[in-house]
């Protein structure tokens, strides 16, 4: 089911012996042991390379954000293994970060504050972290936004300094939760245009979550198409095609077709799923 | 920062139309200061609503129905006051060889009086706010001190701080000390519970944000949850500040030596309406000036945190 060797290198690429991040097996089972208990994620095998752009496309509730939270280390998986270039995950990490869907910057510190925000976790000096947060806003486009505050910032704008604050911490793995999920489309489009270029600056690998099926075809090496309940990867589709991608062309209409089959059946199945369910009560 | 938070506090309603921009051609030329344009309006509103009330009195008194020796109308027990100012004494009267006229005058009585009571709430809410804040964290920090103190202070904190009036003079007799207790204990309780809320609503993005950013345990609680629940902990302590204000009043009517629910048990006690509504009105403007002192301390101290109200003044 996994397709490998799809992964297109890219000229910034740091070749690491063996995949970023390795699922096998992965299961996740919310509240396991009680009478609460539900499996949010099963039999997962998941191959992410250095550099590589997957998205993880399925329909909410599916559990996509749930192995997001794995890889992040923010939660324990209940079975397999889940291992960071080689290691197993246990704890959170600066080289993973995530960057959330709602706004997660601290409403009280100022944007270069939030964005150096790691590294006075880590201790680094008022100087040292200034010119940090200027150099990695300068990559996001927001030089002038510096002492500004966050709630004085557009959602887009906002969503950039989230992304700031995590390059701040030079990730190898840059875990994004449905990031621009509450943007208008226009901005939603710049925002993806502007990942990407991120993306190719850092040589961070990209791990996509969403619901949004233009989004999957506008940024992914890789999509992996998932089923809910428990959430298990579907089929994974390589995407071979340049960027910037032009939505309307032949191929990834094409794309966007084969997508929104696979979905439509997984949504279907889990309509039909729901049905069943009010009907036996 | 207060420039920037200015701008966008929402324009109050029709009384900055008429104090700012659209001023009178007369005053062409001459705009106020902003914070005066802000600030003016919002007096003159307040100036109305306890004028609209005193008016109401007036004209209840005027038309017979307000009897003044029950409820004697403003103009009477304000007009009265440097008659009542008397039983302001601070001075030891009742103590041997001091004579009745001795202490300060009257209008040093009076503000010897406020003085101690503000202070007694100021003393008492801080110890409060303190302890709570302290005791709460450590609650959410430590399981062990949740589960060794939590369910005590939930049991301790429906008990009416009437109840506490006499442990309060059985420890401490009378004087400050009492009145003090009384304002910690009766806010404690709730306190504790209210931060133990606010830490559990902090929004779990920040803690998950600063967890991947390698933040230990304390750096969290120092970095994200205190800084996320100060705004709610200072709603809960303007709160409370009417709370410590009314307990503060029994503590003192039960003999502190001086104070204004002294002042208040002795107009009970010899049946003088006017200094019983001379000592609320008094109240009242102490209670708001404190109100207003702690909300412009907040928007000072929480920059952050927006004015809600424009929404409401929208709809």
């Amino acid at each position: 089911m996994i397709h490998r060797g799809c992964f297109v290198v890219s000229d910034n690429n740091t070749q690491t012996a063996g995949p970023a991040v390795s699922c096998r097996d992965v299961g996740k089972i919310w509240s396991a042991g009680t009478s609460r208990a539900h499996e949010a994620l099963a039999n997962i095998d998941l191959d992410i390379e250095p550099g590589e752009f997957v998205v993880l496309l399925g329909p909410s509730g599916c559990g996509k954000s749930t192995l997001l939270y794995l890889i992040a280390g923010l939660e324990q998986q209940t079975g397999g293994s889940l291992t960071y270039f080689g290691e197993q995950v246990k704890a959170p990490s600066p080289d993973r970060s995530l960057i959330f869907q709602e706004t997660s910057l601290f409403p009280w510190l100022s944007v270069w504050e939030n964005v150096s925000f790691g590294l006075q976790i880590r201790g680094e000096s008022e100087p040292d972290r200034r010119a940090a947060a200027k150099d990695v806003l300068k990559r996001v486009g927001l030089t002038e936004a510096g002492s500004k505050r966050p709630d004085e910032l557009s959602g887009g704008m906002r969503q950039r300094v989230a992304v700031a604050r995590a390059l701040a911490m030079r990730p190898r793995v840059l875990l994004m939760d449905e990031p621009f999920a509450a943007l208008d489309v226009q901005t939603r489009q710049k925002m993806q245009d502007f990942l990407i270029d991120v993306w190719r600056d850092s040589g961070a690998s990209v791990v996509f979550v969403t619901h949004h099926i233009d989004e999957a075809v506008a940024l992914a090496d890789r999509v992996c198409v998932f089923t809910s309940r428990p959430g298990r990867i579907k089929e994974t589709v390589k995407v071979d095609l340049p960027r910037p991608r032009d939505p309307f062309s032949p191929e990834c209409e094409a794309l966007r077709k084969r997508l929104t089959q696979l979905l439509k059946d997984e949504v279907d199945r889990a309509f039909a799923e729901q049905e069943g369910m009010a009907e036996a009560v | 920062m207060a420039s920037v938070s200015t701008d966008r506090t929402p324009v109050s309603g029709t009384g900055t139309v008429a104090g700012g921009q659209d001023s009178p051609p007369a005053l062409a030329g001459y705009t106020l200061p902003e914070p005066l344009r802000e600030f003016l309006p919002k007096v003159g509103w307040t100036l109305v609503s306890v004028g609209t009330f005193a008016a109401l009195w007036e004209f209840l008194w005027f038309i017979g129905w307000a009897d003044p020796k029950l409820l004697p109308p403003p103009h009477v027990f304000l007009g009265a006051f440097a008659d009542q100012a008397k039983f302001f004494n601070t001075a030891q009267r009742w103590a041997i060889g001091v004579s009745p006229d001795a202490g300060p005058t009257p209008w040093q009585a009076v503000l010897i009086t406020v003085v101690s009571s503000a202070m007694r709430v100021f003393i008492g809410i801080t110890l409060a706010a303190i302890l709570a804040l302290s005791l709460g964290v450590a609650i959410r920090y430590w399981i062990v001190v949740e589960r060794l103190t939590l369910p005590t202070v939930t049991l301790l904190s429906p008990v009416s701080p009437i109840a506490w009036l006499p442990v309060a003079i059985f420890l401490f007799g009378i004087g400050n000390a009492p009145a003090i207790f009384m304002v910690v204990i009766a806010l404690f309780f709730h306190m504790t519970i209210a931060t133990i809320n606010h830490i559990d609503g902090v929004n779990r993005n920040l803690i998950n944000v600063a967890r991947t950013m390698g933040a230990t345990k304390a750096q969290i609680y120092r970095r994200v949850i205190i800084p996320a629940i100060l705004p709610g902990v200072f709603v809960i302590l303007r709160l409370n500040l009417f709370g410590a204000w009314m307990v503060v009043l029994i503590a003192e009517s039960t003999g502190v030596g001086y104070g204004l629910g002294q002042v208040i048990m002795l107009a009970r006690n010899t049946f003088n309406p006017s200094l019983v509504f001379f000592c609320i009105a008094l109240i009242g403007f102490l209670g708001f000036a404190t109100d207003w002192a702690m909300r412009m301390t907040q928007k000072r101290v929480l920059y952050w945190v927006n004015d809600p109200s424009g929404v409401l003044r929208g709809l």
